[in-house]
């Protein structure tokens, strides 16, 4: 056989191998994490882990669950109409100007800013001009965080958009907004919820944030935004470490782990379904 | 026609007249003039000193090679370059003899007046449908019933309707190329403007869909005024009352289209419309 071509198929097959078992090393951790979640998780779940209210012995996460969904759905809403009409202007009418580049600039390190700092700063502002922990708080907090994610999908997914087509709306007598509205939101929307769904799924796991402004509480919360908020996150850390002791209520906190992961798979499989949808 | 004209900030019709120096020698009224017109991208002038009138309910051909200026002309008559910063246009182009870059036009009932089809089909990314009531809610409310006889009007009238008729619910982007440009002239008719505008109409289809399209703008001219930029000259010849030959962002010469391509009477236009340049 030709040496060069044998060369060349031991390189491929070498090369093949070692990203066969890179991806497989990744993959497995994942595969014993989720394997963990199940064999410590199912056995704690029951109909009261969701009725009932966290208590320091015994009790469910009734209450720290319905606080995660408030302040994820109350930052999520926030942040995909802040989150939206920024990022339509950074694609749409911002352009290269120098303003547009600072925020493009700001929004980049907002990205990537750890989420401890984000839950100082809120803490700094929010927390600490008001005197006490508030739902609206850990809401200020978590906005921070999305934000950011939404302005950079819906840029990205508004330039996607060729410009023909913005031509071809204008030339039919258009109005600017209107075309941004119903031309190009209708070419994008399906990647723009999809960064809002994996926004969505960041934040519903944060737990850094949350310890600066909403805090936690064992008592049931139903929309009293002004006080203390239980979350699902931060019962998790105090169950598995101030309360390791118990028990039952480490199993409390597995079963709200495999709670939380399922929440977040499920919103990424969301994503996932929209994002195919634009494919076709 | 419609209270878009009303609106539309321009003096009743003049009684078309022939401006000196242009050769097209029809006497049909001219829907638009171009008098001295100049463009200008930053530095670069596009277009030089281009003086010639549009007859109406005709069709009028710009041929040239590359770069000579024709679809940038095109693209002046409905301001299209308004939509970028940097471009300039110095000159007049008068509708029914009105200058359409005075101070006092609305550009979007200018457009409204003056439809447009590009070189690449453009179809918006929904239903086929929606796609042609895109244009018609900008400017008329109209009843269901209403909108669903002028979107077949429509559809009809781009010979279209055949094909797509019980498909009007799926997405305009995945239809064929050709029913694609079809489409967009629909959407483009719907609208019932004075002026079509086609960019290289038919630069990216196969030549049955070509052959669709060239029937129809011989269908439409009853109704329309049509401008069209091809670099196909028998497409040219086989389409236009009218043809202009630009070269380097000028006119070089403009008449009737038997005329031009028989006898022309510039040395640079018999060159490339026998084959010799470009």
């Amino acid at each position: 056989m030709n040496p060069v071509y044998r060369r060349r198929k031991m390189v491929n097959r070498t090369i093949m191998a070692a990203s066969l078992l890179a991806s497989a090393f990744g993959v497995i951790w994942l595969f014993l994490i989720l394997l963990t979640l199940v064999t410590k998780g199912v056995p704690a779940l029951s109909l009261d882990v969701f009725t009932e209210r966290t208590r320091m012995s015994g009790g469910g996460l009734g209450n720290a669950i319905l606080g995660s969904l408030i302040m994820t759905a109350l930052a999520t809403l926030g942040g995909t109409i802040i989150g939206i009409a920024a990022g339509t202007w950074l694609a749409e009418y911002g352009g290269r100007s120098r303003l547009a580049n600072l925020i493009r600039f700001i929004n980049d390190v907002l990205l990537s800013a750890p989420s401890i700092i984000i839950g100082l700063y809120i803490y700094a502002v929010v927390v600490l001009p008001m005197g006490h922990f508030s739902g609206w708080a850990g809401v200020a907090a978590l906005m921070v965080i999305i934000i950011p994610v939404v302005i950079r999908s819906t840029e990205d997914m508004l330039l996607l958009v060729p410009n023909s087509l913005r031509e071809a709306a204008a030339a039919l007598g258009a109005h600017r907004w209107l075309i941004v509205l119903k031309v190009c939101y209708s070419g994008a929307k399906a990647g723009i919820t999809t960064g809002v769904l994996l926004g969505c799924a960041r934040i519903s796991g944060e737990t850094a944030p949350l310890l600066f402004t909403a805090l936690n509480t064992n008592q049931w919360n139903f929309f009293n935004m002004g006080s203390e908020m239980p979350n699902l996150p931060m019962v998790l850390y105090q169950n598995m470490t101030i309360n390791s002791f118990i028990p039952s209520q480490v199993a409390l906190a597995w079963a709200g782990a495999l709670i939380l992961t399922a929440a977040v798979l499920i919103l990424n499989i969301l994503a996932r379904v929209s994002a195919a949808r634009t494919q076709k | 026609m419609n209270m878009r004209s009303e609106n539309f900030t321009m003096a009743p019709r003049q009684t078309p007249k022939n401006a000196s120096g242009i050769t097209n020698a029809a006497a049909v009224p001219a829907k638009l003039s171009v008098n001295d017109l100049n463009f200008y991208y930053g530095d670069f002038q596009a277009i030089k000193n281009v003086s010639m009138e549009i007859p109406s309910n005709q069709v009028t051909a710009y041929i040239g090679p590359s770069g000579c200026g024709k679809s940038t002309l095109l693209r002046c008559f409905n301001r299209m370059h308004d939509l970028y910063p940097g471009l300039k246009t110095k000159g007049g182009i008068l509708l029914d003899g009105q200058d359409i870059n005075a101070s006092g036009v609305d550009i979007n009932l200018l457009r409204a007046r003056i439809g447009m089809v590009f070189q690449k089909p453009t179809p918006f990314p929904m239903s086929v449908y929606d796609n042609i009531a895109f244009g018609v809610k900008l400017y008329e409310r109209l009843s269901r019933r209403d909108m669903d006889e002028r979107v077949e009007w429509a559809l009809k009238k781009a010979a279209l309707w055949n094909e797509v008729k019980d498909k009007l619910k799926t997405n305009g982007q995945a239809l064929s190329g050709g029913q694609q440009q079809r489409l967009c002239i629909a959407r483009t008719i719907a609208v019932k403007p004075e002026v079509i505008l086609l960019d290289e109409p038919t630069s990216a289809l196969d030549p049955i869909s070509t052959g669709y399209i060239e029937d129809l703008i011989h269908e439409l001219k009853t109704d329309y005024t049509i401008v069209i930029v091809t670099h196909n000259m028998q497409q040219a010849a086989r389409v236009s009352d009218v043809t202009a030959f630009m070269y380097l962002g000028e006119l070089i010469e403009c008449g009737q289209t038997d005329q031009i391509f028989t006898h022309p009477e510039k040395k640079q236009t018999e060159d490339y419309i026998t084959g010799r340049y470009g």
